[in-house]
């Protein structure tokens, strides 16, 4: 037995005091960090630097339970003021009326509605990623699907206040479910924005289910290190507070212990699990597709020129992958930057991939785009060739050339591989499309609606700071939620991400992880058997 | 270890008297677990389970697991939510409150306008399919349980980092303290130890 414990030296590794065990393959320049192979017979590493069990479980617990990096608690405290900032406009706004936004009589959806249908694109990447890459046994997505999908539920949740405060008189907000009330009266089945209600509420149920079932495991690994701690040396963690005399493991052991739900890593209760997790995926599946394209139902029923077209719901779906990607690599990006390892579980492949994923579906928009046009043309709606003619030359015609230059032309970029995997290109890009996605939607509402059928009806929209402002709340209260995340939850997913390395493998050579026979020596075992021999003689017994 | 016999199995006791419930055995990896839970299988044991940091691919057929039942509750769970969610905007629209707007119908089957509610059926379903899917599996895993006789085990909470574990259960009725630790060992196990109730 070493004097120094294995957690102690893989702990020490890890902040780089120590020198590293194996030393750092020789990568072929040609594929960046040793995952851009393009030979389809190789399969690249998913993980970097051979890590163990052990240490992808230091490295994301790591994240939860060290100090947070320096910068966290300034940008933390600067988002959560702009959050505050919106909520005090929204009061200002609940307290005074609608009339505070820059809307009118003609254009009676404007940015209010335009972010809460960029919001609610930016969610659909997350359970994309969850649930239709799980579907696809995409591999790579066990990367980035818990901060996906985090964003997910931060996006519904900013995406959830716009109808709610848009309604005018937010205190009969529990009009909009079918509630039995004194009054006997009851909502619209047949309308598109009550289909709406229903439609985002599951979606944000469901995605938060899907969340939390995905953690659960992680929450026991985060309980179990905790306990450990503790057992091993009741007195080694600080204080929570100097005046609260609760120690912070045992804060973790109880609250991470509450949410993991008494999971003890049973195969029993994985088989079950795995079947939830596959149903949920199942059944998430058709329902993000069919949540945007009921959001889209909210323009494409009515007759408005603009909006009464049939592509609507691809379209829109389309669109929200893209927009959801965006943002995705948008905030993982400088994550990754900015935080020990992650680049070892987020590589350069990863960012490749969600790349590609921003060039197709910014090529299936631009289709749409064009689409548009072409039906207006072909269908010989001569208001509708109006409405497209005026988007693009009309008084919004920045708006309109904005849209197409951020969504269209700047994924084009990601022909090369050499911008596709370069990090600053592709945060770049990300960015353009976040912005190009909100102005997609600020063109569709905005442009139909001041132009309608009679010039009586022309009107223009002018922003109010209340609008800006509560705009720009929502991004406070999504980052704020995004660093609490980052700093107090399994950001990865350490058990799928432990399933998807070659030595989880039952079939694997080697008897798994290298320093497993060290620690396995280290614990004093009762009988020490030959690996060898007994390992080889199931082998071949047991091989199917 | 002395053995008192209840009324209808065999309670093992240990010398602290305390009641014992199981063996748990560490083994140094997934293939080495895999390959013993292959052997505590066909030597017929029933009342046992292996602990291990992720699913292991395949583990269910090395355990001799049953497929679960779930995905049949989920289809009754989301057939209900459903019927429900169409039922409820049929009764409002159409028996409790009517209401003129544009010319639609009220949502009759024979005007079509049973097509308006669709949208909300399949949403309501989904829900439903959700929350059976996730309680469904709590209920047949018996969670939440926020405490077991495993977790006492300092050892045992390293299943959930890099550790691989099998716990016979002595309610298991082919439990025998020397057998089953004899079992384990021959099984690979680099370490074994006896968990108290």
């Amino acid at each position: 037995m070493t004097s120094i414990h294995p957690d102690q030296a893989t702990a020490q590794r890890l902040a780089g005091l120590a020198r590293q065990a194996t030393p750092p393959p020789v990568l072929d320049p040609k594929t960046g960090d040793g995952t851009l192979i393009d030979d389809p017979a190789v399969r690249p590493p998913l993980v970097l630097n051979n890590r163990s069990f052990g240490e992808i479980t230091d490295i994301v617990c790591g994240y939860a339970e060290n100090k947070p990096p320096r910068w966290w608690l300034p940008v933390f405290l600067h988002a959560f003021g702009l959050a505050q900032l919106g909520g005090l406009f929204i009061l200002y706004l609940v307290i005074t009326g609608i009339g505070t936004w820059g809307l009118n009589n003609q254009v009676d959806w404007a940015w209010d509605i335009t972010n809460f249908v960029f919001w609610i694109g930016i969610g659909h990447a997350g359970t994309l990623i969850s649930a239709i890459l799980c579907l696809l046994k995409q591999k790579w997505r066990t990367a980035v699907n818990r901060a996906a999908e985090a964003m997910t539920i931060f996006a519904v949740i900013c995406a959830a206040t716009f109808p709610g405060i848009h309604i005018g008189r937010q205190w009969m907000a529990w009009f909009l479910p079918p509630i039995p009330n004194a009054n006997a009266i009851w909502p619209n089945f047949k309308s598109p924005l009550l289909w709406d209600v229903f439609a985002v509420s599951t979606y944000g149920t469901v995605s938060a289910l899907f969340w939390f079932m995905g953690m659960i495991p992680d929450f026991a690994t985060l309980r179990d290190r905790a306990d450990r701690r503790l057992r091993l040396n009741p007195e080694g963690s600080p204080y929570i507070l100097p005046f609260v005399k609760i120690r912070a493991d045992q804060a973790r052991a109880y609250i991470y212990g509450v949410f993991a739900m008494g999971w003890r890593m049973s195969s029993r209760h994985w088989h079950r699990y795995e079947a939830a997790y596959l149903i949920l995926a199942g059944i998430s599946t058709p329902l993000v597709l069919s949540v945007h394209s009921i959001v889209s139902f909210d323009f494409a029923t009515s007759i408005l020129p603009g909006w009464h077209t049939t592509i609507f719901p691809p379209y829109f779906v389309a669109g929200a992958i893209f927009g959801g990607f965006a943002m995705v690599l948008l905030l993982l990006i400088p994550a990754r930057e900015l935080y020990p390892n992650m680049k070892d579980l987020l590589t350069l492949r990863h960012i490749e991939n969600m790349a590609k994923i921003l060039l197709t579906t910014g090529m299936m928009v631009g289709f749409a785009y064009s689409m548009e046009f072409f039906i207006a043309w072909y269908g010989g709606n001569k208001y509708e060739v109006a409405a497209f003619v005026n988007r693009a030359t009309g008084p919004y015609w920045w708006a309109y050339w904005t849209m197409i230059t951020c969504n269209v032309i700047s994924p084009q970029f990601f022909w090369s591989k050499k911008l596709r995997t370069n990090v600053v290109a592709v945060w770049l890009v990300a960015l353009a499309v976040t912005i190009g996605m909100w102005f997609e939607r600020f063109v569709i509402i905005v442009t139909s609606l001041h132009r309608a059928f009679l010039p009586g009806e022309y009107h223009m929209f002018h922003p109010t700071l209340v609008d800006i402002m509560v705009f720009a709340g929502s991004f406070g209260v999504f980052l704020t939620l995004f660093l609490l995340f980052l700093r107090f939850l399994p950001v990865f997913p350490i058990a799928e991400i432990k399933a998807v390395l070659p030595q989880a493998s039952p079939h694997a050579h080697g008897h798994g992880e290298h320093d497993s026979h060290g620690s396995a020596g280290a614990h004093g075992s009762a009988g020490a058997h030959g690996h060898g021999d007994a390992g080889q003689a199931t082998h071949a017994k047991g091989g199917h | 270890m002395a053995v008192s016999v209840a009324a209808q199995k065999t309670v093992y006791m240990t010398e602290n008297n305390e009641q014992v419930h199981g063996i748990l055995a560490e083994f140094a990896s997934p293939a080495d677990l895999y390959h013993a839970a292959e052997k505590v299988r066909d030597a017929g044991y029933d009342k046992w389970d292996t602990y291990t940091p992720f699913p292991i691919h395949g583990m269910e057929e090395a355990m001799g697991i049953k497929r679960t039942i779930l995905p049949v509750f989920v289809f009754f769970g989301g057939m209900t939510g459903a019927g429900l969610g169409f039922l409820m905007q049929w009764w409002i629209s159409t028996q409790e409150y009517q209401m003129m707007v544009q010319g639609k119908p009220f949502g009759d089957f024979a005007s079509g306008g049973w097509q308006n509610f669709v949208p909300i059926t399949f949403e309501l379903g989904i829900l439903l399919s959700a929350f059976t899917a996730i309680i469904g599996m709590f209920a047949l895993n018996g969670l939440p349980r926020h405490n077991h006789p495993l977790m006492k085990k300092e050892r045992f909470l390293a299943s959930s980092d890099d550790k691989f574990f099998i716990c016979i259960e002595a309610g298991d009725a082919k439990f025998n303290p020397e057998k089953t630790r004899d079992l384990l060992e021959r099984a690979g196990a680099t370490s074994i130890e006896l968990v108290e109730e």
